[in-house]
C-alpha cells in the first residue's frame, strides 16, 4: 500500500512538472507580427469589402461616398500645402554650423517616410521620423522643436510628401527587443484607458465608419499612412504625437509626454501592420 | 420636568446627529487630500491618470483655499475614489486588453 501511495505522489509530481514546464498560454502570448499583420488586413478587408486596400490610406474619406467626394474636393486646395512648403524651406536652410537635415538621414531624408519608425538596434528602442528630426537638430547645436504641431508637422509635411505612394515598409529585426516594443505598441493599441474606458481598438477596430459625435472613425488599418495631417477640428496640421496625445485626453487620460516609449512602441506597431499600403500623407481631416 | 424615554432618546438622536454632520476642518481636508494624491500617484506609475481626477484634485484644493472645507473634503474624496478606479482599470487591463485583439 505504501509503495502505491509513493507511486502515486511522484506520478502526481512529475504532472504538476510537465504542466509547470509549459504555463498554460505561454506560446500563444508569443507575438507572430506577420501572421498578425495578415489577421489585421484580413479584418478590416473582410469589414469593408467593398474597399480597395489601398483606399484605407484615407481614413473616414474612404468609409462612404459622400465623404470620398467631400475628399476629392479638398485636394483640389490642399489645406496642408502651405505646411509642405514651409518644410521645404525648412529642410533646405543650413543649420548655423552648415549641415543640414539632408546630413542627418539616409537618401539626404528624400523619400524615406515609409522607413519609420525603425527599430534602432544599437539603443535597442524605436526611433519615430518626428524623433530622429529633433535629433538632427540637437546633434547640431539646435533647440529641438515641440513634437505637437507647427515646425515639426512642417518637416514631417514635407518629408511625407516626398515619399508619397511609397508602400509602409517597417521591419522588425531579429532582436528580442524590437519584437518585445512590437509587442508593447500592440499592448498600447487594444488597452482601455481613461475614465471612459476606451482603447484605441474600441474606435479603430470596433467602429470604424460609424460616428462618434460629429466624427466619421477612421480604421486603424493605415491610419498612420496619412500622418501628418491638418484637422479642420484643430484649424491648423497636427503630427502622429498630437494625434496620439488628444485621443488619450478624449477619452479623459492622462496623456504622457510625446514621443514617450509607449507612443513610439504603438506607432511602431500600427505602422508595421500597414506594411504595403502607400504612404498618402500629408493628409487632411475633418 | 419629566422627559418620557422616547423624547429623551429623540434628544439623544438629534445631538448625534449634528455631531455627525458637524463642518470639515482643514485637518480633514488635508487629511482627504493626501489619500487622493497618494493614489494618483500610484496611478500614474502605471501610466494610467484621469483627467478627471486632476480636475477633482484642482476643485478641492480651490475650495480649501476659499475655505469650504466640507467642499474640499468631499472633492477630495472624489479624486481619491477616481484614482482608484484607473488604477484598477490598470490592474484589470494587463491581462483583459487581449480579449480584443484581432487574430
Amino acid at each position: 500500500m505504501r509503495t502505491v501511495t509513493y507511486f502515486a505522489s511522484a506520478a502526481l509530481a512529475l504532472a504538476a512538472l510537465a504542466f509547470g514546464a509549459v504555463p498554460p498560454g505561454g506560446a500563444a502570448d508569443t507575438p507572430n507580427p506577420p501572421a498578425e499583420a495578415k489577421a489585421f488586413r484580413d479584418f478590416f478587408t473582410q469589414k469593408f469589402s467593398k474597399l480597395k486596400l489601398e483606399d484605407f490610406v484615407n481614413g473616414p474619406y474612404s468609409m462612404n461616398e459622400d465623404m470620398h467626394r467631400q475628399w476629392e474636393e479638398k485636394e483640389q486646395f490642399p489645406p496642408y500645402e502651405f505646411s509642405v512648403d514651409m518644410g521645404k524651406e525648412m529642410f533646405s536652410k543650413p543649420f548655423k554650423n552648415g549641415k543640414s537635415y539632408a546630413d542627418c538621414f539616409p537618401n539626404q531624408g528624400i523619400g524615406i517616410r515609409q522607413n519609420y519608425p525603425y527599430f534602432d538596434d544599437k539603443e535597442g528602442k524605436v526611433v519615430t521620423l518626428e524623433l530622429a528630426l529633433n535629433r538632427c537638430r540637437e546633434a547640431n547645436g539646435e533647440a529641438p522643436f515641440s513634437y505637437v504641431k507647427d515646425e515639426m508637422a512642417a518637416l514631417t509635411a514635407y518629408m511625407t510628401f516626398t515619399s508619397r505612394g511609397k508602400p509602409f515598409d517597417i521591419k522588425i529585426p531579429d532582436d528580442p527587443r524590437a519584437l518585445e516594443a512590437y509587442q508593447n505598441g500592440k499592448r498600447y493599441f487594444y488597452t482601455r484607458r481613461g475614465q471612459l474606458n476606451f482603447s484605441c481598438a474600441t474606435c479603430h477596430v470596433q467602429s470604424p465608419g460609424e460616428r462618434i459625435r460629429a466624427e466619421v472613425l477612421a480604421p486603424a488599418l493605415g491610419i498612420l499612412n496619412a500622418m501628418p495631417i491638418y484637422r479642420s477640428e484643430w484649424s491648423g496640421m497636427g503630427t502622429t504625437s498630437r494625434r496620439f496625445t488628444t485621443c488619450n485626453s478624449q477619452i479623459r487620460g492622462v496623456p504622457l509626454e510625446p514621443q514617450a516609449e509607449e507612443y513610439r512602441d504603438l506607432e511602431y506597431y500600427l505602422s508595421y501592420v500597414s506594411n504595403g499600403l502607400p504612404i498618402s500623407g500629408p493628409g487632411a481631416r475633418p | 420636568m419629566r422627559l418620557s424615554p422616547f423624547a429623551l432618546a429623540s434628544v439623544l438622536l438629534i445631538a448625534g446627529a449634528t455631531s455627525v454632520s458637524a463642518a470639515s476642518s482643514e485637518a480633514d481636508f488635508k487629511a482627504a487630500y493626501a489619500a487622493a494624491e497618494a493614489a494618483n500617484k500610484e496611478a500614474g506609475a502605471l501610466r494610467n491618470q484621469w483627467t478627471v481626477t486632476a480636475a477633482a484634485l484642482a476643485a478641492a484644493k480651490k475650495a480649501a483655499d476659499s475655505g469650504d472645507f466640507d467642499k474640499a473634503v468631499a472633492q477630495s474624496k472624489e479624486a481619491e475614489a477616481l484614482a482608484k478606479a484607473s488604477i484598477f482599470q490598470a490592474s484589470s487591463e494587463k491581462e483583459a486588453w487581449k480579449a480584443l485583439e484581432i487574430k
